[in-house]
């Protein structure tokens, strides 16, 4: 038995953490985008700026999209609730409020990355310690992952914690994809240009799948390939078929251990067949920007359904 | 002024004291770098845990840790004993006094408690007149502060039976202890204190309503995560393996309290709160309160829900109720009261606020209401201009206080920078109420970390220690 509002509380707190290392691999894919193309340094911070939807609250804040001003907003700005640090401390807020479905382990591991990163991020980042400071992030959240499929029971508590961890990833996936949508269009004119590939290389690095890219497919970069492995590819963990078949997965455990399904199970389920059933092929027929749109809005549909079917909206 | 103390450990005129004759050999064996060295792993393993708490009307507040001092704090078997049949007297008669006086009242018709004193009090719950709780137990989860000033003189220096806090800290501090000494363990037998959630666990299962089928739904009520004794409410719901739940969690449901899961509504037989009485329930007391359950009251006049502890609890441990303890006793007990209070002048009599007026540099005032050492004045401690201050505050409203000698608490040393040095302390046992009384051995040590300070209250820069007692 578990109250609604642990189940809310679980779910958020994996969305957070989720996040907050999102919020570190944007700024470096950003950052390796930077470094290797000065000119359209701008271009690529604004890209960033708009995966992580932040770019209104950002133009609100700053006029210049430089490393420093990015980085700044992205990761330690708690006024923007994206942010690395406003994300770990609600993720631990919410630990907090369920501490008591969590392993001693998990718990720890979480109050340990806030207190790290709050020491960490307290002050501005210097631009020589970026890199070190986007490996700390990650590290700490690798920490928390690891302490958490280490020590946590299979049961309602893990399914609540893993739709949120999957409902955040398969978002942050298709809108690093929808913004970047058009470098993947066969169009002319672009086709294999150094540009592109940068383009390629960066939508690859922001998911952390450059190097696990050239071990499924040829060694350059093909933009139906690049979308195929983000979109559609079984094995690869922040694809969207990936994310799907564990969201399907969890939520059948939940149908099976309360005897009843709800309208989350039938968006999940049709989300899966769709992605199952869909080749890259067609999909970039019927419009790459269009499809990815659609799912965006069904994923945060199913967001929103598991809320409401299980008491926690 | 300082005061000549008692050390429990090395009293200057009789020299060591048994209880900690093995301690302090192994301790004359230790480096003293090494030391040092497990009073920071200490801190890091408390901080990492978050056992922290948060301090209320601090800007900076978040979350701090409470200090701990790895120098157990050492009481014998005998001393125990003694000890605890003075709590189990107190316990009982706490209990009856609060029967009692939700009922015929017959220790104010017999005039031993005088009428106004409950009548006028604001701890006193009129919603409470004529209810039964199930079990006809009113305080089940109680702490009795009890300071010592030689090595025969224990006093009450107050009953908790409304929240008492600080338990899981008496859990923590052992557990860190064993975790620093495994060794100490070893060598001396102490008896344990970590069962403490499953007797709480059991003692709330034996007071469910009668008309509970089966095993008991238990849950721990909690204001929420920024309550400062939320890692507490965490805590204790987690060792005892039941839900931990705030108001909005609960609604009344058939009749009964139910709590949102998520697989609709489940009824929760028994309900260990920790928010105030006034929170309670939106219907009967505080309107705007959003921490309780609106009709929760109505499901418990029905006999179909436990709250522990009672409402109205807390007219048994008011301040001005405290002085008038040994006539509570003697007169439900029909013994004279085991463990004695503390010499209190009501400052609402004129006799005794003439002469607390006139002695307010030597006396510890209280207001009758506060808690937590907020409100209070130490008269040795304080300036000629903090007691003309405070002369006025009692001159203006005397009801509002009481006062007691500043006594002479007993000490225990601590490890400082400089080796060990001694600090006062108290004692907190942690007592449970069911069809039988059980008393943890040991309880939650406060001390005060300042050289010569009085007050060991966490929110007043207190620290705790471990708690002995000896299995000898």
């Amino acid at each position: 038995m578990l109250l609604g509002r642990t189940a809310n509380g679980l779910y958020w707190m994996n969305r957070y953490i989720e996040r907050a290392e999102n919020m570190a691999r944007l700024v470096d894919a950003g950052l390796r985008m930077a470094l290797t193309r000065t000119q359209s340094a701008s271009e690529e911070w604004n890209s960033v700026l708009l995966s992580a939807g932040s770019d209104v609250a950002f133009t609100q804040k700053y006029q210049d999209y430089t490393a420093a001003n990015v980085a700044d907003f992205l990761l330690r700005d708690t006024s923007n609730p994206s942010s690395t640090m406003a994300a770990i401390e609600t993720a631990r807020n919410n630990a907090r409020m369920v501490r008591t479905a969590l392993t001693r382990e998990t718990w720890e591991s979480i109050n340990e990355a806030w207190m790290s990163l709050k020491r960490m991020l307290a002050r501005p980042i210097d631009e020589r310690d970026l890199p070190s400071v986007l490996d700390a992030i990650k590290r700490e959240t690798a920490l928390i992952r690891g302490s958490f499929y280490g020590t946590m029971l299979r049961n309602e508590i893990f399914d609540f914690s893993q739709l949120g961890t999957y409902v955040e990833r398969a978002d942050n996936t298709a809108r690093i994809l929808d913004v970047k949508y058009y470098v993947l269009l066969p169009s002319i004119s672009w086709v294999g240009s150094t540009l592109d590939n940068y383009q390629w290389e960066s939508i690859l690095r922001s998911v952390s799948a450059h190097r696990s890219y050239r071990w499924v497919y040829d060694a350059d970069y093909k933009p139906t390939n690049i979308a195929d492995y983000l979109i559609l590819n079984v094995r690869m963990p922040r694809s969207l078929t990936f994310c799907y078949r564990f969201l399907a997965e969890h939520l059948k455990f939940l149908g099976d251990d309360y005897g009843e399904r709800h309208a989350c199970h039938a968006t999940a389920d049709k989300t899966q067949a769709m992605l199952r059933a869909g080749s890259i092929k067609d999909i970039f027929d019927a419009g790459l920007h269009e499809f990815l749109a659609n799912f965006i809005r069904d994923n945060t549909r199913l967001g929103d359904e598991i809320a409401q079917d299980y008491r926690f909206n | 002024m300082r005061l000549a103390a008692f050390d429990e450990m090395l009293p200057e005129v009789s020299g060591l004291r048994r209880p900690y004759s093995a301690y302090d050999r192994w301790l004359k064996e230790q480096d003293p770098a090494r030391l040092t060295e497990k009073m920071q792993d200490a801190e890091r393993v408390f901080r990492k845990t978050g056992i922290t708490f948060a301090v209320y009307g601090e800007q900076e507040a978040s979350e701090r840790l409470i200090p701990f001092d790895i120098v157990p704090r050492i009481i014998s078997g005998n001393e125990w004993r003694r000890l605890t049949q003075g709590i189990e007297q107190r316990v009982q008669a706490l209990n009856a006094f609060l029967d009692d006086i939700y009922h015929r009242q017959e220790i104010l018709r017999a005039g031993r408690v005088p009428r106004e004193l409950i009548a006028k009090n604001e701890a006193f719950l009129p919603e409470m007149i004529g209810v039964r709780p199930p079990a006809g137990v009113y305080t089940h989860i109680i702490g009795v502060d009890i300071v010592r000033i030689s090595e025969d003189e224990f006093y009450v220096l107050e009953d908790n039976a409304r929240t008492p806090s600080g338990v899981s800290y008496m859990l923590e501090n052992r557990e860190t202890m064993m975790q620093l000494f495994p060794e100490l363990f070893q060598k001396i037998k102490v008896r344990p204190v970590e069962n403490y959630p499953q007797l709480l666990r059991q003692s709330l299962a034996a007071v469910r309503p009668q008309s509970t089928k089966g095993t008991p739904t238990i849950a721990v009520l909690t204001p929420g995560s920024f309550n400062s004794a939320y890692f507490e409410h965490a805590f204790l719901a987690d060792q005892m393996g039941v839900q931990l739940v705030e108001g909005q969690d609960l609604r009344v449901v058939d009749g009964h309290v139910a709590m949102r899961t998520t697989e609709g509504y489940k009824q929760i037989d028994v309900l260990y709160r920790r928010v105030d009485d006034s929170f309670l329930d939106p219907l009967t007391f505080r309107p705007d309160s959003a921490l309780g359950i609106p009709g929760i009251m109505d499901v418990y006049r029905a006999g179909n829900i436990t709250i522990a502890n009672a409402p109205g609890t807390g007219i048994a441990d008011d301040k001005a109720i405290y002085s008038y303890m040994p006539e509570i006793v003697e007169f439900y007990t029909g013994r004279k009261a085991i463990l004695g209070n503390i010499p209190t002048w009501r400052c609402s009599e004129p006799d005794s606020l003439k002469y607390v007026l006139e002695h307010i540099d030597e006396l510890v005032i209280k207001e009758v209401h506060g808690s937590g050492g907020y409100g209070m004045l130490v008269g040795p401690a304080a300036t000629k201009k903090e007691c003309e201050d405070f002369s006025k505050k009692l001159a203006a409203k005397p009801s509002n206080y009481i006062a007691q000698p500043t006594l002479a608490l007993s000490t225990c040393p601590i490890l400082t920078d400089k080796g060990l040095a001694p600090r006062h302390v108290d004692l907190r046992p942690y007592v449970l109420v069911s069809d039988r009384i059980q008393i943890v051995p040991g309880g939650l040590t406060r001390v005060a970390l300042k050289e010569g300070s009085l007050v060991v209250n966490s929110s007043q820069g207190g620290g705790t220690k471990d708690t002995w007692v000896l299995d000898d």
